[in-house]
């Protein structure tokens, strides 16, 4: 089938501003949006800049506007998109090229809510034990794939970019939910400032948005609540 | 632009990070931690080894008796005879310790109703020496290579180490053979940069982009391989190349091995379980080089599901509840790109390009050894899928992989990390990017009719037609004259893309270049060695050949030709036999 892609091009050497462009290609139906910009890519405009890797859903590169949401090219056929497809870069960060943007503030966020297990002391010879469940308690948040869906549709982060956004919520929450971690009062004392938790309005745009079918608004609101109480 | 550090890791996947966190461990006195940077044309966290699903091979005996010993003769077995069985050895006893390390750094396993790491059964994994299949296989549903990439990562930024994200390493720098260091295109600048180094490791995953059905990320271009390989170093058993058997029809996305560990059955045109003819005893499960095979085999003799290039993998009588539960991500696959419940109607499968067994040779300790002697050249590592110390063989048994990139990743960082303390700053040779800033000046301004896109297309089919699962010596001699044509195009092409900032279409003709030549490589050998193992199968020689073929192959680059050698192959405990499942 002849799919037409318009596509918002940048580029910060060239433009001055955004401007939109038109592509035909032809693809098969089942073909992912993905196929699509390296169609564009590899045979009509070869300055067309895009992340992407894995190509399923699975390395989180390629997370762009696609048709007013903000979802994975990999993931998205081309039949159930209307024409034409209408793809932007996800907004809140700097546009270096196209569809990529600048993600040093987000891996920056990501980084302050200390990611990692903080132990309460030397592990034992074999493993930790943890109970099934236990290990479901903080299950869904570590489906996260650091794409940027979620914050970069979150209207909190766009009024506000200092918010430490849903994304790194979410990796906040699988520790303080890790029956085995010990960092929680550290954590938590990141995520009760001015910029942290409390800046979302719920607004459900992340849940939406996360390709990992995370709920990102549950993890917040647990959150919310083990400050209220104190203790995750 | 030049930095200087004591050692560079190039990749940032699991077993570049595992060798990082090695490398820059703190117990020695403060001042004496090694400076290391880790250079990833990805962010870490995008690397391949996030998309391994099944799990990690260890021998815990979580849920029943298991020993090592055990894996051990799994894997030698698997790899068809073909690995070194010491290295071997050192993998099998190791894993059980990284993989309660790897608990230790936080990863969410997955866990027995007690608590502990779980365990599933997978392709080839059997206990008393292949008596039945055990339980050995460490999983975190679905994920269990998100689940490493990110704890390791995570441990990474615990532990400070210095990451240069989106750095295309292009050249690896030698001055009288000693390593100096490795050339990079920082991609948001396109500015090339030199890192001066005592030592540099070789950490870049596979080169699955040569085929164009493959489980592979676009960008497993085997990079690091291509580079070391234009240095004049060796590579090893390139003609080892695995097809998983069950990838999505047409497009490759991989189906894990645990889907068929948790009971899943491959069906023909009639609902026929044909694997109960080819492995009476393991079935589904018996090694993926022998599943391919048999696929392909069904296929040919007209038995593919409406007489396509396809069959089915049926989980339709598996507990609804396990295939949710246990294997969620793969579900999820089949829903989005086949419109599929798995749950109600089997999966369109074909085999697709997975794993490179071959790649730059190393010792246990990840040293890079130059010839049939094994002599290490001083500074130089690789480890992970780039690399072959050899514990694959001729055949990756699954979840091996991510055993040897932590194994192998950990012990390399050590050595890595130990050399650098003992050895004298090295200087710079003489304009050391100057051989790269020539050739990525030709690629730029090309000004042939020839598009990057269009010849990679067509190698990637032609491998996939000529050099995959049954291999003949008349295909592999016109493949080679096929590559010879493409490498004539790749002189002609040219880019649109002249600017210099995120010139990915730049990078992307030099990740060309690499695969053109590896494939070159593996074609070369392929056509070389007249025997079938593992997943090297020739119809034109379809018996394995220890009389003759019981070594490793070696590969060179000469010009424009590749020159071939031989290494023996090392045995300890277990006699080559005849493998059957
Ligand atoms: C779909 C799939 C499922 C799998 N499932 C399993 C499984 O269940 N069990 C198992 O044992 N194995 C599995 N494997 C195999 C295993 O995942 C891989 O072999 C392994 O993860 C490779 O790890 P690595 O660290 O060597 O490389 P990768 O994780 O591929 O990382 C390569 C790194 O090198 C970097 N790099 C590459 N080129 C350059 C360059 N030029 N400059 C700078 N950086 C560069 C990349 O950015 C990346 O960081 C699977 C593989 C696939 C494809
Ligand atoms: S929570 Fe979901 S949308 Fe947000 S970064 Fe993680 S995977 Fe992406
Ligand atoms: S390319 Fe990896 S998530 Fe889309």
């Amino acid at each position: 089938m002849n799919v037409t892609f318009k596509l918002l091009r940048f580029d910060p050497e060239r433009d001055a501003k955004p401007h939109w462009e038109s592509y035909q290609v032809e693809m098969e139906p089942t073909d992912r949006v993905l196929d699509g910009l390296e169609a564009i890519k590899g045979r009509l405009d070869g300055t067309l800049g895009f992340r992407r890797s894995c190509a399923h859903g699975i390395c989180g590169s390629d997370a762009m506007l696609i048709n007013g949401r903000n979802r994975l090219a990999c993931k998205v056929l081309v039949k159930n998109l209307e024409q034409p497809i209408a793809i932007e870069p996800m907004r809140g960060f700097k546009v270096v090229k196209d569809f990529m943007v600048d993600l040093t503030p987000f891996f920056a966020k990501y980084r302050s809510v200390k990611p990692f297990l903080i132990e309460s002391g030397p592990p034992p010879e074999k493993e930790r034990l943890q109970s099934p469940k236990d290990r479901e308690r903080f299950d869904d948040t570590t489906k996260c794939i650091l794409c940027g869906a979620c914050t970069t549709s979150c209207p909190s982060f766009w009024s506000n970019p200092d918010y430490a956004g849903p994304a790194a919520i979410v990796q906040a929450h699988r520790f303080l939910f890790d029956s085995r971690d010990a960092g929680k009062k550290e954590r938590l004392a990141v995520l009760n400032t001015q910029d942290g938790v409390w800046r979302c309005r719920t607004v459900f745009n992340c849940v939406q948005a996360c390709p990992r079918g995370i709920n990102v608004t549950r993890a917040i609101g647990e959150v919310k609540l083990a400050l209220l109480r104190g203790k995750a | 632009m030049t930095h200087t550090f004591d050692a560079v890791i190039v990749g940032a996947g699991g077993a570049g990070l595992m060798a990082a966190l090695q490398a820059t461990r703190g117990q020695s006195p403060a001042g004496t931690v090694p400076k290391v940077a880790v250079l990833s044309k990805l962010y870490p966290t995008r690397s391949h080894t996030g998309t391994a699903q099944g799990g990690i091979g260890a021998a815990l005996g979580n849920s029943e008796e298991d020993r090592w010993e055990w894996h051990m003769f799994d894997t030698v077995k698997g790899g068809d005879y073909l690995g070194d069985q010491d290295a071997i050895e050192i993998m099998c006893r190791e894993a059980v310790d990284t993989v309660y390390e790897l608990e230790h750094m936080g990863l969410p396993f997955s866990r027995t109703p007690d608590g502990k790491i779980a365990q599933r059964p997978f392709g080839g994994h059997t206990r008393e020496f292949g008596k039945a299949a055990v339980r050995r296989a460490c999983y975190a549903a679905d994920r269990t290579g998100h689940m490493i990439l990110q704890t390791l990562y995570q441990q990474c930024i615990k532990q400070g180490v210095t990451f240069f994200d989106e750095f295309h390493v292009v050249d690896l720098l030698l001055d009288g053979g000693a390593v100096r260091g490795v050339a990079a295109v920082e991609i948001a600048t396109g500015d090339l940069h030199t890192f001066a180094a005592k030592a540099v490791l070789f950490a870049t995953g596979g080169c699955g982009r040569m085929f164009k059905i493959t489980s592979n990320a676009l960008t497993l271009t085997g990079d690091g391989m291509g580079v070391v390989y234009r240095r004049g170093i060796p590579l090893q058993d390139m003609e080892f190349f695995q097809f998983h058997p069950t990838g999505i029809y047409k497009m490759g996305i991989l189906i894990t091995e645990g889907a068929r560990g948790e009971g899943g059955i491959l069906r023909n045109n009639s609902g026929e379980r044909f694997m109960e003819r080819y492995a009476p005893n393991l079935k589904d499960l018996a090694p993926r080089d022998m599943v391919s095979r048999a696929m392909h085999t069904e296929i040919r003799q007209g038995r593919g599901i409406g007489g396509k290039d396809y069959l089915h993998l049926d989980l339709t009588h598996l507990d609804p509840q396990v295939i949710h539960d246990k294997l969620p991500d793969i579900t999820d696959f089949v829903e989005t790109y086949l419109g599929i419940d798995p749950v109600k109607a089997p999966i369109p499968v074909q085999p697709t390009a997975h794993y490179a067994m071959g790649g730059i040779p190393t010792n246990a300790d990840g040293e890079v050894v130059i010839d049939e002697r094994r002599t290490p050249l001083p500074g130089l590592y690789a480890a992970g899928e780039c690399a072959c110390v050899s514990v694959h063989g001729g055949n990756r048994l699954g979840t091996n992989s991510l055993v040897d990139i932590i194994v192998f990743g950990r012990r390399s960082g050590k050595a890595l990390g130990e050399y650098v303390k003992r050895s004298a700053p090295a200087g710079l040779p003489a304009d050391p990017e100057g051989q790269t800033r020539e050739r990525l000046k030709r690629l730029r301004e090309g000004r042939g009719p020839e598009r990057v896109s269009s010849i990679r297309e067509a190698l990637q089919a032609e491998m996939t037609d000529k050099a995959s699962v049954f291999r003949t010596a008349g295909e592999l001699q016109k493949m080679l004259e096929v590559l010879t044509g493409l490498k004539a195009r790749y002189e002609k092409a040219a880019l649109q893309d002249r600017g210099s900032r995120f010139n990915m279409e730049l990078l992307e003709a030099f990740e060309l270049g690499c695969l053109l030549d590896l494939a070159q490589v593996t074609v070369t050998c392929a056509l070389n060695r007249q025997e079938s193992r593992g997943a090297h199968c020739r119809e034109d020689f379809p018996k394995r050949d220890d009389a003759n073929w019981f070594k490793h192959t070696l590969a060179w680059k000469r010009g424009d030709r590749v020159e071939i050698g031989y290494k023996p192959v090392v045995v300890t405990r277990f006699q080559p036999q005849e493998r059957k499942y």
